[in-house]
Parts: structure tokens; sequence; C-alpha cells
């Protein structure tokens, strides 16, 4: 074992891609928020571009802005200065209303605390996005998606019923479900135990060993160890950049 | 660790002898073992020898503790580059890198470009064992796991340090 380590360890580093294939293009993000009187400069200047089938981790100290890009990113926010695309297309410039409809459709998300909807099922939890746009066989699909995380025998249950894991395995199955161009995931295992937390880790690295690009923020080392590359922000700029020898 | 460094590192400041070497390197890092007087010796002859510290003068009295040493040119740029590289992960690295620390703190050199270099050294290889761990079996997880324990450990010790630097640096000049 100690000899596959090392060969893994010596083996070149990948080579960066170029931005015209990007999922997610940002450049020159700039964002300021008002705290009373002072000026809190979350992001000053960050540039990321992440190809398709990419796992990043967006890491750092709290404060250092690492939430803030993920928000730009999906939409949540709107950068002072700079922009975003996503698969080209600008998202900074859209209507809030536009921007419903791409966080739906074309965003996965993977937040903290589940926020799974309480009243309804997991499958119904899973299809939510999918009824949403009238897809047909919105149900079966979850079911699917629900099966590919190992919670096939929970699909009745509702949230309330299920453990920490589960539920979290039910708010990756529904990002997943939609295809979508990437899942944002922000601190997804924060709320779990250490070794649940590594079981939906290994969910994700799962996905995006199939081609999922994912952009997942967390301040946790060993979380960030499943990227393929992990930025490291403080102050609201990019200090670091790893890459995972291939 | 090599004592070569800690030599080098403590003749920087000023010029000294075997024995107020000894003195210094035990009160800095010499908690758990002090250094002997036979390494400090052999580690200045073997860096006389190669040109990193020079005969420097001699004070009166008895013994071979006489002998004054002054660090070279070729010895600070040894230990300017000693200061650029992260250290390898293996099992010596904690007393490593804080010996590191204390002499960057010792000679006026900034820590923090170092300890962001071990911090990404530190995470390539937390990736690459990350990468075992998932596509392995359980044996490969278990061992993986222990060294990941252990270099998080590092990181966690260098996130600790970073905020307290300007303290530990008031502390070893005091």
């Amino acid at each position: 074992m100690r000899q596959r380590d090392a060969a893994v360890l010596d083996e070149p580093v990948m080579s960066p891609g170029d931005t015209a294939t990007a999922v997610v293009a940002a450049s020159g993000l700039v964002r300021t928020y008002r705290d009373g009187e002072t000026a809190v400069l979350a992001l000053q200047g960050v540039d990321l571009v992440v190809q398709a089938g990419e796992f990043v981790a967006l890491t750092g100290p709290s404060g250092s802005g690492k939430s803030t890009l993920l928000h730009l990113i999906g939409g949540l926010d709107r950068p002072d200065q700079g922009h975003v695309t996503l698969e080209g297309q600008r998202i900074d410039e859209l209507t809030d209303e536009q921007l419903a409809l791409i966080r739906r459709r074309r965003l996965g998300f993977v937040l903290q605390f589940f926020n799974l909807l309480p009243t309804m099922s997991a499958v119904e939890n899973v299809a939510f996005p999918l009824l949403l746009d009238g897809t047909v066989h919105a149900l079966d699909r979850a079911r699917a998606a629900l099966d590919d995380v190992g919670l096939g025998h929970r699909a009745e249950h509702r949230p309330s019923r299920l453990s920490g894991g589960e539920q979290q395995r039910v708010a990756v199955a529904r990002a997943l479900v939609t295809r979508p161009a990437v899942i944002l995931a922000d601190e997804p295992t924060g709320n779990l135990d250490s070794v649940t937390g590594e079981d939906i880790l290994q969910l994700l690295r799962d996905a995006a060993d199939r081609g999922q690009t994912i952009v997942m923020v967390t301040h946790d080392a060993r979380s960030a160890a499943y990227a393929d590359r992990v930025l490291r922000l403080v102050d609201g700029r990019i200090v670091a950049t790893t890459r995972r020898r291939e | 660790m090599s004592v070569k460094f800690a030599v080098l590192g403590l003749l920087e400041p000023e010029p000294s002898h075997g024995y107020d070497l000894k003195r210094a390197y035990d009160a800095h890092f010499g908690d758990v073992h002090p250094v002997k007087y036979g390494q400090i010796y052999g580690t200045l002859s073997r860096l006389e020898r190669d040109g990193r510290v020079r005969f420097a003068g001699e004070r009166s009295g008895e013994g071979p503790d006489r002998k004054l040493y002054a660090i070279t040119d070729d010895g600070v740029s040894d230990l300017d580059h000693w200061f650029t590289q992260p250290e390898s992960p293996d099992e010596q690295i904690r007393s490593v890198l804080f010996t590191k620390v204390v002499l960057a703190l010792l000679s006026d050199r900034p820590a923090e470009p170092f300890l962001e270099a071990q911090r990404a050294l530190l995470l390539e290889h937390m990736q690459a064992l990350t990468r075992v761990k998932s596509r392995g079996g359980v044996l490969d997880a278990a061992f993986a796991d222990h060294r990941l324990f252990h270099l998080e450990a590092d990181l966690r010790w260098i996130d600790a340090t970073v905020t307290r630097l300007e303290r530990m640096r008031e502390e070893v000049h005091r």
C-alpha cells in the first residue's frame, strides 16, 4: 500500500483547462458588504474557472470569502464588480426570476442543514425540482436517484423519520436528479459526525468521477482532500491552489 | 532533524562558541532531547570544512570551546534555501516544523510563506491519500486514515501557529 501511495504522489500534475470549455467561469469578482459604518471587503478580485467533471473545494478561515464566492456562482448574490458565467451564459446580469429558473434547472445545492421539505416524503423531496418543471416520470427518476445514494428502501419516509446522514443523502439525490451543470455544496458535512460525513463526501466524489461538476465550500482539510483542486482563500483572495496528482 | 540548520540559524545573528550554541539550542529546542556537545562540535567542524561557517577568533582560556565561529555567505544561502522548502511529511515533521518556525523568528525571516508552502504540500498529500482511501478496500482506508489524521494535526498546528506568530516573535527576542 505504501508503494501505491508513493506512485500516486510521484505522477505529474494535471494541466489546467481553458476558459472556453468551462462550466463555471468567474473573473474579477469583487463583493463588499456594509456592516454598520464600515465596508467589509468579502471578495477582492477573484478569478475562478471550473471544468466539466471537476471537483473543486473552496477553503479558508471564516470570513475569508469562500461562502460569498459560492453564493455568487450560485446566483444567490450578485458581485459589485466582475462577472460569472455558467456554461457560457452570463448569470450576474439576469433578473431574479431568470436566476430562480437557472438555480432550479442548472444548479444543484447541498447545504449544511439539508433543507428538505418536512411534509413531503424522501422521494417527493427528490422529485420536487422535476415536478416544478412538469418533467415526466419525475417520481421514477427520483426513486432511481434515491437508489443511487443507497436510500431506495427509505423512499416513503418523511425527513423527521430519517437520520442526519440519511437526510443529507436525500439532499444529494435531489441535487443530482436534475443532472445539473454544477452542484454547489456549502459545508455539506458540517452537521454530521465524521463517519457519516465521509459517506456524503464519498457520494460527491463518486458523482464527480462519473462526470458531475462540483464546487464545495468547507473549512475542513479532510473534506477538502476529496476534491481534485483545493483553493485557499484568505481575506477575499485566493492565496493558494493545490491539485491532486493523478 | 539535523542539527546543521539549527547551528546555522543560531549563528546567523552573531558569531558564537560551541558551548553557547549548545545552551541556545537547548533553550529553544532541547526540552525533550538536549543536544550533546559532541554533536555541536561535530556539526561545526563539518560546516567549517564545507565553508558554511568560518573560524572568527579565539577567546582566552582553556579547552576546545575557545573557538569563535561565524556563518559564511554560503551558510546564509543554505539557510535561505532551507526556509523556502516545505518539509516532507514524515514521522519527524512536527519537531522540524517547530524548529523551523522558531529559527525563522530568531533570524528575522518571515515564517508565513514557509507555513503556506507547508500547508499546500500537506494538503496535496491528503488529496492523494484520500484517493487511495476512496478507491481501495477497507485496509487501504485504515492505512490512509492513519496518515490523514496525522497530516490534519499538522495542518491544524499550522493554523494555530499562524495566529500566534507575532507573540512568538516577541518571546524569542526577549
